[in-house]
């Protein structure tokens, strides 16, 4: 996904305990460690209440008659750089009588918060790509009305973050360091820490965490790995080290990386960058002139949702089935370049070949990271611009 | 003077009456009642202390007003030397010219600050000693670029039916040329340079993307913080208190603006354009190189760099990424519909829009000239308020005022080229105002009392006027919708990508044919958008029956 625009607060920054959440997947090993490591002296403890339980009650279809709800026209909001194949629905629609309707909003930021302001009045029945960074501005504002899917066993353990089931995984995708594989003097950087190394110096480009996806995962990657008290540091090496920082995605990737013909050979993407890179070649290649810095990911993970106050819950329900289904989970990666949360659908051999997963990926809870991304960059931007 | 000239204009009659209504409620309907929801919902007295006691704020919106004025100078001091070209002079290619300076209006700000960081990069304005990107100046460029067009062609269609002759008095008289330009024809400009000029500051002081993407970190302005906070913060008390804020500043520029407007409404003896032409046809050859010139380096360089990118596929040069606009590749999907599907969608949309647009634009600029006072000051304000609002305030308004019946608007597939044509109004309804106030009143009372009936004295008189006005405005408002300014506030439908959306995709994915294409699709949307401008001023001769 796309040049995505998100956050900060003005907010007094507030020092925090944290969860860092090593997370395993692909299902090579077996134990995802959770560890909270209470970081620092926490003045005061910033976390959100997204968590609690919100005494909701779920959408039950066990009881409904499916062949009532044909006839249904249901609305689906997605961010803007949602993208699926023509005609995806049709299945659906023939099966169900359900017509689909897509209405984009901006990025997830924008459409988080419009549905924050219609809450209750939803603009659409269903939503699809809250994501883990944004998941407590949604859950904490209701927006959600709690289902639970049979397909939900299709889904890896690590990619469910509400036990109150008001939100469901659609898809995850890893954002990480990239670099240009010719266009380095030497070897590759082996982990963010390198990429403050003297050998990379002006060679790395990010984005603002302020306005763009990639940049909020490198910095909450940051956070992960060097601490609540020591991520400030690192930063402010790489601001000594001449990282540039644009306002998108595709500022940095067109404008500044080689790729767009730019002078940086390191640039902060996704995971699955490599694999555009080598399927819209121009002339064709036979591998990838990019490659993806495995330890550098940060995981994102994506949800649907059905939208408190819609009209239509049972047959919205079903459309979260559908969203988990192989049909419509096999069509996402070659459409939005990332990967399907159900663990049965059928990867294209291009990502198996060139788009590995991390083992290691750096991840937020999420209720850490609505308590306190505005204060994070806030003092961000006061490192890198001071 | 002008009050007596006024008065004794024909009373508007019932239908014009009914037109005004039908206009005032669209206003209400999709632009003041739902900024009044967004700001109510987000009423805070507690925010509005805040916010107003913080010395940041006041820093953002003084930078905010400065870079805006900044811009808006620049951009008349560039634009005037090709107005004259395009206004005095017949040449060969002129009518080129004139739709080549609205082209850089449609193209989305990531593609042009893309071509201006390319630009910067071969012309070294990237290291020591400039070191431009990231600068204040950087903004002020590449607002001159984005709006040289609204002055060059509103000064410009105004002063091609100016009468030359005070100028050649001023000549006789022993004045040299810049003399004369600068005491009988800048004072003759001026209703048209205040009317295209708070058109400019308006669209820079609500400047977003440029300001988020050239101005490097540092630079924000109230624009993009109100964006910030409503949709990243769900902060909606901050957003809306920065909201009346910059509502406050754009009301009182616009009363003021309306002010001097009435005060400066000269009466010109306006006269028919070739008369004119054929009169200058040996002034100013100069000029005409210097208009034409700076039109090529401000804004050709940047798109230059656009088409080379376009054109560089990656054995050499060639049209490779043309024709793969045309291929839809089952398995891999680069674009959902065609390039070509896309275009067709854009041009389709830009029509209602513009047809709206013109349509309502050229009601409100009767109104904006009628002879009540209050009536005309408050349809030039209401109308040209929207291009001082932030869209964001506008499209979260909708979401929250147009959804009950009988307004339950706020997902119809309209709404996107209504919110377009609200944008494009201001342009149609300044034109034609500025050129009806400039109707010597001697020219109706001498139809009048030579027997023609009011409708007959409009259409003889007012509407060849008005009519080029009206084209001006209407390629404006094509160019706004076709561009989609401020329509990502708002819900779209993806099952219809436009061109900008389609780029905007491309350039969001990697691989050179992703960049290749989206390059080529801008450059297409350069040659449709200056065809289009071609193709709607041929309308004019048949509205004013000139041809």
């Amino acid at each position: 996904m796309v040049p995505t625009f998100i956050t900060r607060r003005r907010v007094a920054a507030l020092t925090v305990a944290f969860a860092l959440v090593a997370a395993a997947c692909g299902g090579d090993d077996d134990d995802p460690v959770a560890t909270g490591q209470p970081e620092a002296a926490t003045e005061e403890e910033a976390t959100s209440e997204c968590f609690s339980d919100p005494g909701l009650e779920p959408i039950d279809i066990s009881d409904v008659d499916l062949a009532s709800l044909a006839g249904t026209t249901l609305k689906m909001v997605a961010y803007d750089s949602f993208f699926v194949s023509d005609g995806i629905f049709d299945s659906f629609e023939a099966e169900t009588g359900i017509t689909v309707e897509i209405l984009t909003s901006a990025d997830t930021g924008t459409m988080v918060s419009e549905a924050v302001l219609t809450v209750g009045d939803p603009v659409a029945d269903v939503m699809w790509g809250i994501d883990n960074t944004f998941l407590c501005r949604g859950l904490e504002n209701d927006i959600f009305t709690p289902y639970e899917s049979a397909l939900l066993d299709t889904v890896d353990d690590e990619l469910k973050l509400d036990e109150y089931l008001r939100v469901t995984p659609v898809d995850f995708s890893d954002l990480c360091i990239n670099y240009w594989t010719d266009a380095l003097d030497g070897p590759p950087p082996e982990s963010i820490a390198d990429l403050a190394e003297e050998q990379y110096a002006s060679t790395f480009v990010t984005e603002n965490p302020e306005t763009s996806a990639p940049g909020m995962g490198f910095l909450l990657s940051t956070i992960a790995e060097f601490g609540e008290g020591g991520w400030q540091d690192y930063w402010t090496q790489l601001a000594d080290n001449g990282v540039a920082v644009t306002p998108g995605w595709s500022e940095a990737y067109y404008g500044e990386f080689i790729a767009g013909g730019g002078d940086r050979a390191i640039v902060m993407s996704y995971a699955s960058s490599p694999v555009a890179e080598l399927l819209f070649a121009d002339p064709p290649v036979d591998v990838p002139p990019t490659e993806a810095l495995l330890d550098s990911c940060f995981r994102s993970i994506e949800f649907a949702g059905v939208l408190a106050g819609t009209d239509h819950p049972e047959a919205s329900a079903l459309l979260i089935d559908f969203l988990l289904s192989p049909t419509f989970q096999e069509d996402i990666p070659l459409n939005m370049f990332i990967f399907p949360a159900n663990s049965e659908a059928q990867l294209p051999p291009e990502f198996v070949e060139w788009a590995p997963l991390t083992t290691s990926p750096f991840t937020l809870a999420p209720d850490v990271i609505e308590a306190n991304r505005d204060a994070w960059t806030e003092e961000w931007t006061e490192i890198v611009l001071r | 003077m002008t009050a007596t000239a006024e008065r004794r204009r024909p009373a508007p009659n019932r239908a014009l009456t009914l037109l005004v209504v039908a206009v005032a409620a669209f206003a209400v309907v999709f632009y003041l009642w739902p900024v009044t929801a967004l700001l109510w919902r987000g009423r805070s007295w507690a925010s509005i202390t805040d916010v107003l006691g913080d010395g940041t704020t006041w820093r953002i919106l003084w930078f905010t007003t400065w870079q805006a004025i900044v811009s808006t100078v620049v951009t008349v001091v560039f634009a005037l030397p090709i107005a004259f070209a395009i206004a005095r002079r017949r040449f060969r290619g002129r009518a080129l010219l004139r739709a080549f300076v609205t082209v850089p209006f449609v193209l989305p700000t990531v593609v042009v600050a893309t071509a201006f960081l390319t630009l910067a990069d071969r012309l070294r304005l990237d290291e020591d000693p400039v070191r431009l990107p990231g600068t204040a100046w950087a903004i002020v460029l590449a607002h001159v670029f984005f709006n040289v067009a609204i002055v060059t062609r509103s000064v410009g269609g105004y002063w091609s039916q100016l009468d030359g002759r005070p100028e050649d008095a001023a000549r006789t008289l022993g004045a040299g040329p810049l003399r004369t330009f600068w005491s009988i024809t800048l004072p003759r400009l001026r209703p048209a340079l205040l009317s295209s000029g708070a058109i400019v500051f308006l669209f820079c002081f609500t400047s977003f993307g440029v300001i988020l993407i050239l101005g490097g970190l540092r630079r924000v302005t109230i624009e993009t913080e109100i964006w910030r906070y409503a949709t990243q913060r769900t902060d909606f008390e901050t957003a809306a208190t920065l909201g009346l804020i910059q509502l406050a500043v754009v009301l009182v520029s616009l009363v003021v603006n309306s002010r001097i407007q009435e005060r400066l409404a000269l009466v010109e003896r306006t006269r028919a354009t070739a008369e004119v032409e054929a009169e200058n046809a040996h002034r100013g050859r100069g000029a005409v190189v210097v208009g034409a010139g700076l039109a090529l380096v401000v804004i050709g360089l940047p798109m230059a760099v656009l088409v080379e990118g376009s054109l560089a596929t990656g054995d050499g040069y060639g049209f490779g990424f043309y024709r793969a606009l045309g291929e839809q590749d089952q398995r891999i999907p680069l674009l959902p519909v065609s390039g070509w599907r896309a275009l067709w969608n854009s041009l389709s949309w830009a029509t209602i829009a513009a047809g709206i647009a013109t349509v309502v634009g050229t009601v409100a600029g009767v109104a904006a000239t009628s002879p009540r006072r209050g009536m005309a000051r408050l349809t030039d304000i209401v109308f040209l308020l929207p291009l001082g609002t932030s869209a964001v305030i506008v499209g979260f308004g909708m979401l929250i005022a147009l959804d009950d019946p009988p307004l339950d608007f706020r997902t119809r597939w309209w709404i996107v080229p209504i919110a377009q044509a609200v944008i494009g109004i201001p342009f149609v309804m300044r034109s034609v105002s500025t050129s009806l106030r400039s109707i010597d009143p001697r020219l109706r009372e001498a139809a009048a009392t030579l027997g023609a009936a009011p409708t007959k004295v409009w259409r003889e008189i007012d509407l060849p006027i008005a009519s080029r006005a009206m084209v001006v405005g209407a390629a404006f408002a094509f160019a706004v919708s076709i561009g989609e300014f401020g329509a990502t506030a708002f819900l779209a439908r993806p099952q219809r990508p436009t061109v900008p959306t389609a780029i905007f995709r491309l350039l969001g994915r990697p691989g050179d044919l992703a960049f290749g294409q989206a390059m080529a699709l801008s450059v297409i949307l350069m040659v449709i958008t200056a065809s289009a401008v071609l193709v709607i001023e041929r309308f004019r001769g048949v509205v004013a029956g000139e041809l």
